[in-house]
């Protein structure tokens, strides 16, 4: 992009805040931009208005009652919240979980991932200037998602549904078949979606190779999920350290090459793609049995630590805790993966226009109740 | 499987190369003097076979004698991990030296630590409250703070 200085004309750098309240920013975040004309010189991210203290009010609470305080986390994913926590806890106190249980858990997590990249999708594509109308056919999908939550546990956003040892209560008859009649429907619904986005003009030129996310630097920032994926890194927490059950599906890992907007807006739909393929064959081979071990009310783990993580949908989502023994944690800490993917907004801003900053934001998908904790 | 490297061989390879930089090696994690912390970091990101080119998480525990704070690494080429942890045994003035050279995940994470625990990281090109205001008084997540 051309600076003012490169045309001749002489401006002095202009500080905008954008946000804690302005539509583009998500959540109550702070971009304070500085620019030249309507270039973007530098970043700063501004944050924590959302900041509830959940690590330190986890170590006044058991193991089971911390569970709804990771609800509140991103809660556009909660269940995903749910199952790292309770693998950590698992590992740490070593319970073994039923087989059933953990098929569950991966059906019910990769519907969570669709409802989450549903969401994803459909606000970035507000962003670009679509404004409501792809959000509500993605939310008509994502709603339908919610209805199958609201069967299994009543709820409809902060769910609290697993449990450490399996899940609170088995799924309701009517559950499986209106599941299968959803993976059914929503690769047709997603090729809408596609041929009326895919090649759009529009999405490609404001997307196109905007706030482009080298490789080395993705790495190096510690980035994630779709937006590590996007930069060209095969990384994905299901395939390089399989937990649950994951090790028996068959699914691909979608990569990207150019790391700008669009690649992660692509990678977003392909996850979901493959989501439906983990589904399908989830639900075929579901087993019989019990959903939840014989794990005592009040669980009190040895001495020691663990880091349980699991491929969230906006990215590696990792608990570290600690016991000291007894019924409550006595470190409990969130990798919380928008919050570090944050670190590198800064640098896919610098040289954008001011318009393509609220792009590069929305691509990097941030949930701020994850970010602010 | 991500293979979680043993911290004992790990340990060994690095007393050979800076000797008094280990203090402990337990099976699992690998514990270095604060001092000698960038040059431990940096012996693990850069050695061929080592490769930790991925700072997962940073983490910082209280543990009122001191305080620790827990690097999880990964290599995304070899897929292996390795827990690294140091500790800081000054409670009114915490220094531990800063990572954000090495891996830039720790920007956030160091701050958040400093905003929460109020361990000062030396060498951090901006290190000041991420979560909190500027001006409260003490860190929350430390164990006498409540």
């Amino acid at each position: 992009m051309t600076t003012t200085k490169e045309i001749g004309i002489n401006t002095e750098p202009f500080v905008v805040n954008f946000g804690p309240a302005h539509p583009s920013t998500h959540g109550v975040f702070r971009m304070r931009v500085t620019l030249d004309g309507e270039v973007i010189v530098d970043m700063e991210p501004v944050f924590g208005y959302l900041h509830r203290g959940i690590e330190k009010l986890a170590e006044e609470r058991t193991y089971t009652q911390v569970i709804p305080l990771t609800d509140r986390l991103d809660y556009l994913a909660s269940m995903s919240n749910n199952l790292a926590y309770c693998l950590a806890v698992e590992k740490l106190a070593g319970i073994t979980v039923p087989e059933r249980a953990e098929y569950l858990r991966v059906i019910i997590a990769e519907l969570q991932r669709v409802a989450s990249h549903l969401c994803a999708v459909g606000f970035f594509l507000n962003d670009c200037g679509a404004f409501m109308t792809p959000v509500l056919y993605m939310l008509r999908e994502r709603e339908r998602i919610l209805d199958f939550f609201d069967m299994v546990c009543g709820q409809r956003l902060t769910y609290n549904y697993m449990r450490v040892g399996g899940v609170s209560q088995d799924v309701p008859d009517e559950f499986i078949p209106a599941v299968k009649k959803f993976v059914k429907e929503m690769p047709g619904w997603l090729d809408e979606y596609e041929c009326l986005l895919k090649e759009n003009e529009i999405l490609l030129a404001r997307s196109k190779g905007v706030g482009i996310l080298p490789k080395d630097l993705a790495i190096n920032i510690g980035a994630s999920g779709p937006v590590l994926r996007a930069s060209g890194v095969k990384w994905d927490v299901r395939k390089a350290d399989p937990y649950s059950v994951y090790d028996r599906f068959e699914f691909d890992v979608p990569v990207g090459a150019a790391g700008d907007c669009y690649d992660r807006y692509r990678m977003r739909v392909e996850e979901m793609r493959q989501s439906l393929r983990i589904l399908r064959q989830a639900i075929k081979d579901l087993p019989g049995g019990e959903v939840r071990s014989d794990v005592p009310h009040l669980i009190r783990p040895p001495v020691g630590e663990a880091y349980g993580h699991v491929e969230g949908p906006r990215g590696e989502l990792g608990f570290y805790l600690v016991s000291d023994g007894s019924i409550a944690p006595y470190r409990f800490h969130v990798r919380a993966p928008t919050f570090i993917n944050l670190t590198a907004l800064a640098d896919m801003m610098r040289g954008w226009k001011i318009a393509d900053a609220i792009i590069i934001f929305g691509s990097i998908d941030i949930c701020m109740g994850e970010v602010d904790r | 499987m991500t293979l979680a490297l043993s911290a004992k061989d790990i340990a060994k390879k690095i007393e050979k190369k800076y000797p008094g930089c280990v203090a402990e090696s337990a099976a699992e994690s690998l514990l270095v003097k604060g001092q000698s912390l960038l040059e431990v970091a940096g012996y693990l990101k850069d050695t061929p076979g080592l490769d930790f080119d991925y700072l997962t998480a940073v983490s910082g525990v209280d543990y009122l004698d001191f305080f620790e704070v827990v690097y999880h690494l990964t290599s995304i080429e070899h897929n292996h991990s390795l827990v690294l942890k140091t500790r800081c045994y000054d409670r009114d003035n915490p220094a531990l030296p800063s990572v954000v050279g090495l891996w830039r995940t720790a920007d956030f994470q160091e701050r958040e630590i400093y905003d929460l625990l109020g361990i000062g990281f030396t060498g951090h090109p901006n290190l000041k409250r991420i979560a909190l205001w500027e001006g409260f008084e003490g860190h929350p997540l430390r164990k006498d703070f409540l």
